[in-house]
């Protein structure tokens, strides 16, 4: 009736996962009865869960990578302390049966639900304000995307509770994850919460698309588009040409472990070396679909706050469709040990050398922006010049180990994981949070708090230093990664000091929650009218902070590059006479309902109840059918409206 | 645009990359070019198959070979079925356009029976193929034989019951600007399967056989 669940399955033995589990639950509990308490069921099931508005689902894509933020983040603090005791005979506090599942639950939650949820939230908000349009090109789409993502990462939560997670790293690298190795439901909790999860980021990635390459406001040529619009085009036409890659490799594992198939297995003729090079012709893309928005967000923070045109605005372009195509010929440099030969070996050692000359260029151009700029030191601006010194610290390293044999001695030690957080912290998250307190006042129109935010920048700067320098000597000294303990005494003093770099990054990440919270309480001060609070260059500054529905009353005409900078130097421009009545879509619960059965056919999978697959399966299809039966209706907004929203926001606007 | 306006644009562009300022595409133009993307990635998933059926298809663990497995006559008719059965989509996509909605349920009713002989007679190659002891969990080749042909026959499937779907929409909304819209998608889509199968035919089979 249940397939393998049973009490069994809720690991009440083990104090440290039931702990986490309480927390959970207490937390979700928690914040169910205050939504019930203060009667926000309707309003949250009318304005946000089933709204198909792009800048509603961009907010809440960017609300779970900040959970999620969270729950990796303890993983992440649960090591490290593990490892700064652990030395010698000592066993540390976590066996290592759960260490592993650790490891493999934080790698997967940062990559799959913080950074990917974050970016894709991040364009979702902007791109279509900065290509001056009223929404992305499917509304409902989006809203299924979203909800998709959030079913995989609520997965990867219930398996806390609920059975157990992988123990076989952020990849499942097989023979380890096939049955025979990894009999348990962690890893089948693993590849079905990413299996929907992706899914997800292919739609956004299809749709995002659609949306730069087919609905830009009129005037908007490729070469007048935002560098963000950009770095977003391209890193989802890398979701859109590396993600099918994921779906069928996954898939491939899947059929291994429940139709007893062959493709990775030991035996029956299967090839384990064949998932570690697709999965990498995914994963290594995957790397640039999370740097390059974050590029993006870059070159719009230093051009904003230095006040000047971004400097070699075309090189830029040009840079980022380089990574983009080079970013499929590199990836057999995460497993040069594979014993490929001297030829291929070398052939992706020079291709990892030359993707790093387009990243150079665009270094040279920030700091060329920079140059004789009025630069003002905000928040965003600090995480920018952050990212400019760590990421070129971790771009080094990383061409270090694009030399072979110089990988064959670094492969699989913690200098590689020094490195990728090198690149990831230090670029991808440090993006995150620029864009974060860059967008935050166009979202719910008012700023973030300025000190706090100083204070979160330069505890994640000094942590991450602190946390990461030391594991380059450890990896040096010939430390591998994912150990539970060691004998060489000699590491625990590096250990502890990366210990310490993990809590100041616990302060950061305090300051960030701090930083929130006390810009809502004292939002009534920190409002703004203006909409455009940076002086900014986009089209996004050129609305209403938060943005009505619609976006824009009438589209923008673009004349240039920079195109909301340009108009405001030629001064006011005069109201339009009239304004046409519009089209939004309504808001649509399918998004919600397809989630709802995507969770419970991934969870009847993960436990083997078919009759529960079959039937969230079937229920999920007709969703589909019921939903494709209906006309999409619009909502009319009429002129007079519009034009009365205008008048108030300009008069707002203009008064002191 | 006034001159100044150019001005302000980088320097030295070709009169190619200042196309595309005409504003927001109408809606066909973007469901279909949305469409076409989705189908893109769903090649790319195919070929990420295609690559594993090639490295695999030798590693047969000493059960069957694709030789003493596959028979081309059987598969010749397939792919004549499949390759028909665009044809009946386009004419019916033509019937769409002149207004003859006869024709219209005639070519997609032709489509659907071509499709489903398809997918029987895929069904019959499995089931036999399963009887001999070549069962998808025997060898590497054979995992990955199932999987890529059945993957596609699982498309089929899908093609076939989204076909249903737009008829009954069809006779019940009538040829309102939604569903001309969707049965576009729907040809581009059982199009595509068309290109898999040519692809799948030549690589698996032909090859196989040889």
């Amino acid at each position: 009736m249940l397939g393998k669940l049973s009490w069994g399955a809720i690991p009440l033995n083990q104090p440290i996962p039931m702990a986490a589990s309480l927390f959970i639950i207490v937390g979700m509990l928690g914040v169910l009865g205050l939504v019930t308490w203060k009667r926000w069921w309707s309003y949250l099931w009318r304005e946000w869960l089933t709204s198909v508005d792009h800048k509603r689902i961009g907010v809440m894509y960017v609300l779970l990578a900040l959970v999620l933020l969270l729950r990796g983040f303890i993983d992440a603090i649960m090591m490290r302390s593990q490892l700064a005791i652990a030395a010698g005979g000592a066993q540390g506090y976590l066996p290592p049966e759960h260490y592993d599942q650790i490891f493999s639950a934080h790698g997967t939650i940062m990559i799959f639900f913080m950074a990917m949820p974050f970016m894709i939230g991040l364009m979702n908000f902007v791109v279509p304000l900065q290509l001056g349009v009223r929404d992305v090109a499917f509304p409902v789409l989006n809203a299924i995307s979203f909800w998709l993502t959030a079913s995989g990462a609520l997965l990867v939560n219930i398996s806390l509770v609920v059975g157990e997670f992988a123990r076989t790293g952020w990849l499942a690298y097989p023979p380890l994850s096939e049955l025979q190795f990894s009999p348990g439901v962690g890893v089948d909790y693993y590849l079905w919460s990413l299996e929907i999860s992706g899914i997800g980021s292919l739609l956004a990635g299809i749709n995002l698309v659609t949306t730069i390459l087919k609905m830009r406001a009129p005037g908007m040529t490729y070469m007048r588009m935002p560098v963000f619009c950009w770095t977003a085009l391209a890193a989802n036409m890398l979701i859109v040409a590396a993600f099918p890659i994921l779906t069928a490799t996954f898939g491939m594992l899947l059929l291994d472990r429940y139709a007893d198939m062959h493709f990775f297995t030991n035996n029956g003729g299967g090839n384990m070396m064949l998932f570690i090079n697709l999965i990498w012709a995914w994963g290594h893309p995957e790397v640039y679909i999370l740097i390059l928005p974050a590029f993006g967000i870059f070159s719009e923070v230093i051009a904003t706050f230095s006040g000047k045109a971004l400097f070699g605005y075309r090189s830029m372009v040009l840079a980022t469709l380089a990574i983009c195509v080079l970013s499929f010929t590199v990836w057999l440099h995460h497993f040069f040990t594979m014993g490929a030969g001297a030829n291929v070996n070398a052939f992706f050692g020079i291709m990892s050398m030359i993707i790093a000359v387009p990243t150079g260029v665009k270094i040279f151009n920030w700091l060329f922006t920079l140059y004789q700029g009025r630069v003002r030191f905000e928040v965003p601006t600090l995480w920018a010049l952050g990212f400019m010194v760590t990421f070129v610290i971790g771009g080094l390293t990383g061409v270090l180990m694009a030399v072979p044999p110089a990988d064959f001695v670094l492969h699989n030690s913690v200098f590689l994981v020094a490195h990728f957080h090198n690149v990831i912290i230090g670029g991808v998250l440090f993006g995150a949070m620029a864009g974060y307190n860059y967008w935050f006042p166009k979202a719910f129109g008012f700023t973030l708090d300025r000190r706090l935010g100083f204070v979160s920048f330069w505890c994640w700067q000094i942590g991450f230093y602190l946390a990461f320098i030391p594991l380059y000597v450890l990896g040096l000294l010939g430390m591998t990664r994912r150990m539970q303990h060691y004998a060489e005494l000699s590491w625990q003093p590096y250990l502890i000091v990366a210990e310490v770099g993990a809590l100041v990054i616990l302060c950061g990440i305090i300051a960030t929650i701090a930083q929130l919270v006390v810009s809502i309480r004292t939002r009534a001060q920190r409002r703004d009218r203006t909409g455009d609070p940076w002086g900014g260059r986009t089209l996004e500054w050129s609305t209403a902070s938060p943005p009505p529905p619609y976006n824009f009353a009438v589209l923008p005409e673009v004349q240039s590059l920079d195109a909301f900078w340009v108009s405001k130097q030629r001064g006011p421009a005069a109201a339009p006479e009239r304004y046409p009545s519009i089209r939004v879509p309504r808001n649509s619960p399918n998004g919600f309902v397809t989630a709802f059965f995507a969770v419970l056919t991934g969870f009847a999978l993960i436990w083997h109840i078919w009759w529960m697959a079959i039937l969230g399966l079937g229920c999920a299809v007709l969703t589909l059918i019921a939903f494709g039966w209906m006309e999409r209706v619009e909502d009319l907004v009429p002129g007079e409206q519009l034009a009365a929203a205008e008048r108030s926001r300009l008069e707002g606007a203009s008064a002191p | 645009m006034s001159t100044e306006a150019q001005a302000a644009d980088p320097p030295g562009l070709g009169v190619t990359m200042a196309r595309g300022g005409e504003g927001p595409a109408p809606v066909s133009i973007v469901v279909s070019y949305g469409f076409w993307i989705f189908l893109l990635s769903d090649i790319i998933m195919f070929s990420a198959l295609f690559a594993t059926y090639a490295v695999l298809s030798g590693q047969t663990a000493g059960g069957p070979s694709p030789k003493q497995l596959f028979a081309l006559r059987h598969v010749g008719i397939e792919t004549l079925c499949l390759l028909f059965s665009s044809y009946t989509c386009g004419l019916g996509m033509l019937a769409l356009r002149n207004r003859s909605s006869g024709g219209f349920y005639l070519a997609f009713g032709l489509t659907f029976v071509l499709g489903a002989t398809f997918l029987g007679l895929e069904f019959s190659e499995f089931a036999s193929m399963i009887a001999q002891g070549a069962g998808p969990s025997r060898s590497a080749f054979l995992s990955a034989f199932f999987t890529l042909v059945g993957l596609h026959g699982a498309h089929v499937t899908a093609g076939l019951l989204w076909l249903c779907f737009m008829v009954a929409q069809f006779s019940v909304r009538g040829p309102r600007d939604f569903v001309r819209r969707r049965l576009l998608c729907f040809s581009l889509f059982w199009h595509a399967l068309d290109i898999i199968w040519v692809a799948l035919m030549s690589m698996v089979y032909l090859m196989g056989a040889r």
